[in-house]
């Protein structure tokens, strides 16, 4: 191994040759005036900016917002059977499901069992879609919605009859080719 | 013979005073809508919408800025100066409404039988008024910065004096083309003398030197070296707020006013309209008006698109190129009317 050389690590800095008075004033003039046209086009173009409480982004159809729980459409029974699988992929433990038996009087769900409780503590989730992965009667979905900031910890504790709830739809969908 | 520095007082004096207050009370009325116009059209040459939110189309936002800068609580640091610190804002502020008098705003006019100059004054010294006002304008900057007992703030006013006075070099050469074209130093006088020609043709250069030094004297972009708020914070009014802030502010923008108006003045034939359109006596106003807006839009324009200068560029480029362009602007024309 050669010793280090401290000379191989110099570089030779190419510079431009200074300009020419000719090129001097064109730099000066010339290269102010295609800056004054390149702003000057921002006006013509008009504003890119997104009034956002007004206007919203729209999101893709795979975006994922707030949850949404599902009922069957045929028989309104609720698709959750309470399994748990949801809260057990959950990296942030913040689904909560306490499940209880159906009885002939009580039918909530079509399976054995339902989600007496269903809390998502929205200000812990992630949104990472584990829990829509890992439900196998697709009765968690992941929604549009990414407006959900609110005033006190508590209110962000979402209950199965918020989560069951038709949303509002607050949040334009991206057509195709958008 | 005409005394020095006459100022043709044929107006009683009753009218002087109405004719003070309007200037000054139009003026700054205008202030702030000039404010909210820059930071609307300065959104626009970024792409974005610029203030929009309060009031329709967001005009009410200055009212919403000055309401908020009065509520603040006056303060300064423990090694301010407290009395050259209140002073130096009020000097500015000063001087850049004094130098609001001498823009021609219109041809003498007979209102009610009375002769009235729609100008606050037309001082023989002309241009010369201007230049003695921003020679005291730039204590205001100086002191206000060394006073704040900050070193943004005092390097800020250290740059500011080093640029005001290369600058007030130039800018004052390169009016001399025009005053020896026009024979006189008399604002309305120049501006009667152009009713050939606006003067920015023949004095192009000169038009060049004085737009560019202008620039530099209000503190604009790219010159803002003064207020370069990536380096000093916001130069040589970083400790000030509330209410001096505000004097601080207007009168940057009064300065802007009162340079937009000496160049639409000895360059763009003041209340003068081209293709031999004579307009009744009370358009005179609103044409100069216009073209100080015009030339102001300039500005702004300019800001949206040139970036600061270093330091040692302003230097160089002040004494090195706007100088010897501005005295050679001066020779020639020395040459062609004397010959």
């Amino acid at each position: 191994m050669t010793p280090y050389d401290v000379s191989d690590d110099v570089i030779e800095v190419v510079r431009s040759p200074s300009p020419s008075p000719v090129a001097g004033v064109y730099r000066v003039f010339g290269e102010t005036l295609r800056g004054l046209k390149t702003t000057f086009a921002r006006i013509v173009e008009g504003p890119v900016t997104i009034q956002y409480p007004e206007e919203k982004t729209p999101v893709y159809p795979r975006f994922r917002g707030r949850h949404k729980l599902h009922r069957f459409e045929d028989t309104g029974l609720e698709k959750c059977v309470g399994c748990s699988l949801c809260a057990a992929a959950c990296p942030a433990d913040c689904i909560r499901v306490v499940a209880a038996e159906n009885t002939p009087e009580n039918r909530v769900s079509a399976g054995e069992r339902y989600a007496a409780v269903y809390e998502i503590n929205l200000s812990r989730c992630i949104f990472c879609g584990y829990c829509e992965v890992a439900c196998p009667f697709d009765a968690i979905t992941m929604g549009h919605d990414y407006e959900m900031s609110d005033y006190t910890r508590s209110d962000l504790i979402f209950t199965k009859e918020m989560l069951l709830a038709e949303a509002i739809e607050r949040t334009p969908l991206r057509r195709e080719g958008e | 013979m005409m005394a020095f520095a006459d100022v043709n007082y044929f107006e009683p004096w009753w009218v002087q005073i109405v004719k003070s207050i309007a200037i000054f009370a139009v003026i700054f009325a205008i202030l702030p809508v000039l404010i909210v116009y820059e930071r609307k059209l300065l959104g626009r040459f970024q792409g974005r919408y610029g203030p929009n939110r309060v009031g329709p189309f967001g005009l009410m936002q200055p009212l919403a800025e000055i309401v908020k800068f009065a509520m603040k609580e006056p303060f300064r640091t423990t090694t301010s100066v407290g009395f050259l610190f209140r002073l130096a804002p009020v000097i500015s502020i000063i001087t850049a409404v004094g130098a609001l008098a001498i823009i021609p705003w219109g041809d003498v006019q007979h209102i009610f039988g009375q002769q009235v100059g729609l100008y606050g004054i037309d001082v023989s010294i002309g241009p010369l008024y201007v230049f003695a006002l921003a020679g005291i304008s730039f204590y205001g900057i100086m002191l206000g910065g060394w006073a704040s007992g900050s070193k943004y703030s005092f390097l800020g006013s250290m740059r500011g004096a080093a640029q005001l006075i290369s600058y007030e070099v130039s800018q004052g050469l390169s009016l001399v083309g025009v005053l020896i074209t026009a024979q006189t130093l008399s604002l309305t006088g120049i501006v009667h003398a152009q009713e050939g020609m606006w003067f920015f043709i023949p004095q192009f250069a000169g038009f060049l030197v004085f737009l560019v030094a202008s620039f530099a004297e209000t503190n604009r972009a790219p010159f803002d070296l003064i207020e370069a708020d990536a380096e000093l914070v916001a130069g040589y009014f970083t400790e000030y707020g509330g209410t001096p802030f505000v004097a601080y502010l207007f009168a940057e923008y009064a300065n802007m006013i009162v340079v937009s108006g000496m160049a639409a003045t000895i360059f763009f034939g003041g209340w003068l309209l081209p293709f031999g359109l004579h307009p009744p006596g009370w358009v005179d106003p609103f044409v100069v008006l216009a073209k100080i807006l015009l030339i102001f839009t300039f500005f702004v324009w300019i800001r949206a698109t040139l970036p600061r200068l270093r330091y040692d560029q302003l230097m160089s480029f002040g004494w090195k190129i706007l100088l010897p362009l501005a005295t050679l602007n001066l020779l020639v024309t020395a040459i062609i009317v004397a010959a």
